[in-house]
């Protein structure tokens, strides 16, 4: 088998990349294209710590072949911020300290982000069910639900084009 | 940060530490490392590209102990992208043991293994390859030919006159200075037993527990221009695991430089020294970068867990609720090889018997190899399950009195000046105001007596 040319958006910029057969997205994001806020936790679809939106989708970068990627719109934690501007659930899992060793933390904001973008107005309980597949060994989970829970409330202050 | 999770000052107790205003303690202040953290911004060891990067991948024991008759690597080097396969020949001082750097000995692990595996899992060939997956490959076609030998997977069996000794010294049992077990005596435990009114024996015992951490260990080794070896790593010691790489590796200290600091969570599961004397070798013998980073299983499977302990306290009380005698035997499964549970059987054996002041006691603490994985430091590891069985062990006196339990512990607790079994003075003591303290929040009312009670006083 032979490598192929594979085109997608990552971050709102246009990716052309040589991919080897089986090579599996995480991989590709973090050494072809530099993207290292992506984390590998597990290579298993175990931890979440490697969760990208792939056409606004959260999904497990580990467990996705990168040539599957062909023409989608891909968003990682480098793309959540906005002209240097953090998104507010970045800004929360400051303020609400939710970050310890940080390593699964680009992977909650991702599958956080993925639900606010749905539900702007969520519930304790679609939080939790939204973060349900992203481990964490620090801290316990309750300041970053109450981070998501946060930002989702600083988003409803907001004008709806800045969110 | 909300209120109720940020921790208020007594000030009244502080007092005669507090020179100003507290600046941080007190305050929520938000990590220095978080805006990074969130930005995706923060560079791990992993996070960093090195071209001509080779990977390691190692071939390990299937067996829980044996004999290691022949290793056939002909397979393994015939995949493709492989590029060296090192094994205990190429280790310039294969054998070591971490707290060497605090005098504790003998070395007694071998960092590839020789002519005998003592655990599943036990590193035997590492793998060299272009590619992670090539390096996997040809790891899994690493032949190793075994003489089964009987395992030991039990502490208690491990400590029997008739098992079958593990470890080279004929025993398997660590030796303190001698004897085969680390002990703290005081007072005259036995002639105590005999005035209590109450006698209260129960066993405790604890898993191994892993870490977990969602970063697996690793590290990548860099050969530099001026000769040196760059380490980066996500080791939460980095100069113990300079010193023992550097020693490991017949090298002088300066010849190696540990770039860390930024750890993917570790609990203590990134403190032994594990991954970084195989990189650093890969990479004097390959001229080449070398990265050597655990897979999911292979962090379940083999990094050192907490070691599980099987802990008798035998306690002596009063009808009044005094404990006078308190006899503790703590065995720690220290697996395979000692990493840092020699360490942790002292802190088990120091830390008793609690935070409370017993006039006899008697604490016996054995360190015992198995046939498991290796054991070492985890989050206070020596001490938690001792906090746990000590503290239900308190509650049960409680039961057995119909007393308060908080009134017992406030009863019991130590106070600043006593003098503790390892002849240590109390210092600093906060039972009496954390007991006080948590009472209070869940609304449980104590006697008048009990609120005025201080660490600072007896009574």
């Amino acid at each position: 088998m032979r490598s192929s040319f594979v085109s997608f958006t990552l971050n709102g910029e246009e990716k052309e990349l040589l991919i080897a057969p089986g090579q599996r997205l995480v991989d590709v994001l973090r050494e072809q294209c530099g993207a290292m806020g992506t984390r590998n936790g597990c290579g298993q679809g175990g931890c979440g710590a490697c969760t990208v939106h792939v056409d606004a989708v959260p999904m497990l970068s580990c467990l996705v072949l990168a040539e599957l990627a062909e023409g989608c719109d891909i968003l990682t934690i480098e793309g959540a911020a906005r002209d240097r501007t953090l998104h507010a659930l970045q800004e929360a899992f400051v303020a609400e300290a939710a970050t310890q060793c940080g390593f699964c933390t680009a992977g909650m904001i991702m599958a956080a982000k993925a639900l606010l973008d749905r539900d702007p107005a969520p519930q304790r309980e679609a939080v939790v069910e939204a973060l349900s597949g992203n481990v964490c060994r620090c801290t316990g989970y309750e300041p970053i639900i109450a981070a998501v829970l946060a930002a989702a409330a600083m988003l409803a202050r907001l004008p709806a084009a800045a969110a | 940060m909300s209120a109720d999770i940020t921790a208020r000052i007594r000030e009244d107790i502080f007092a005669a530490e507090r020179a100003g205003v507290f600046r941080a303690v007190g305050r929520a202040l938000p990590r220095i490392d978080a805006r990074a953290h969130v930005s995706g911004s923060t560079r791990y060891y992993a996070d960093r590209s090195f071209p001509g990067l080779l990977h390691v991948v190692m071939a390990r024991s299937e067996r829980h102990h044996a004999l290691i008759g022949g290793i056939d690597l002909s397979a393994a080097e015939a995949v493709k992208g492989v590029v060296r396969i090192l094994t205990h020949k190429d280790v310039p001082n294969n054998w070591y043991t971490i707290l060497k750097l605090i005098g504790m000995g003998p070395d007694e692990e071998p960092v590839l293994a020789e002519d005998r595996v003592l655990y599943r899992g036990e590193p035997v060939a590492a793998v060299l390859a272009e590619t992670a997956d090539a390096a996997r490959e040809a790891a899994g076609k690493v032949r190793i030919a075994y003489e089964d030998l009987p395992a030991v997977l039990d502490i208690e069996a491990a400590m029997l006159t008739d098992a079958s000794a593990i470890k080279p010294h004929g025993s398997n049992l660590f030796i303190y200075d001698g004897r085969d077990h680390f002990h703290v005596h005081c007072g005259d435990t036995e002639a105590a037993f005999c005035e209590v009114e109450h006698i209260l024996e129960h066993s405790y015992q604890s898993s191994p527990i892993e870490h977990a951490p969602v970063e697996t260990t690793g590290a990548i080794a860099v050969p530099e221009p001026n000769g040196r070896y760059s380490i980066h790593s996500n080791t939460q010691a980095a100069f113990f695991t300079l010193d023992n790489a550097a020693l490991i590796l017949g090298v002088p200290f300066r010849h190696l430089r540990v770039i860390g600091g930024t750890v993917g969570g570790g609990f203590g599961g990134k403190v032994d020294v594990i991954v970084e004397p195989i990189a650093v070798l890969g990479a004097m013998r390959t001229g080449r970068p070398v990265k050597y980073a655990f897979s999911r299983e292979e962090e379940m499977q083999v990094s050192s867990p907490r070691a599980a302990e099987r802990i008798r306290i035998k306690d002596g009380v009063m009808a009044d609720g005094r404990i006078i005698a308190r006899d503790v035997r703590i065995l720690v499964d220290a697996g395979a090889y000692s990493r840092h549970s020699p360490y942790g059987t002292i802190k088990a054996a120091a830390h008793m018997p609690g935070p409370y002041t017993v006039p006899n006691v008697t604490i016996n603490a054995w360190c015992v190899y198995t046939n498991r994985t290796p054991s070492s430091a985890m989050r206070g590891f020596g001490v938690t399950i001792g906090d746990f069985a000590v503290e239900v062990q308190m509650d049960r006196i409680a039961r057995l009195l119909g007393r308060d339990p908080f009134e017992l512990r406030l009863q019991n607790a130590y106070r600043d000046g006593e003098m503790k079994p390892h002849r240590k003075k109390v210092e600093g003591a906060a039972l009496v105001e954390v007991v006080q303290a948590a009472a209070e929040r869940i609304g449980h009312s104590l006697p008048p007596e009990y609120r005025a009670m201080s660490s600072s006083r007896k009574g």
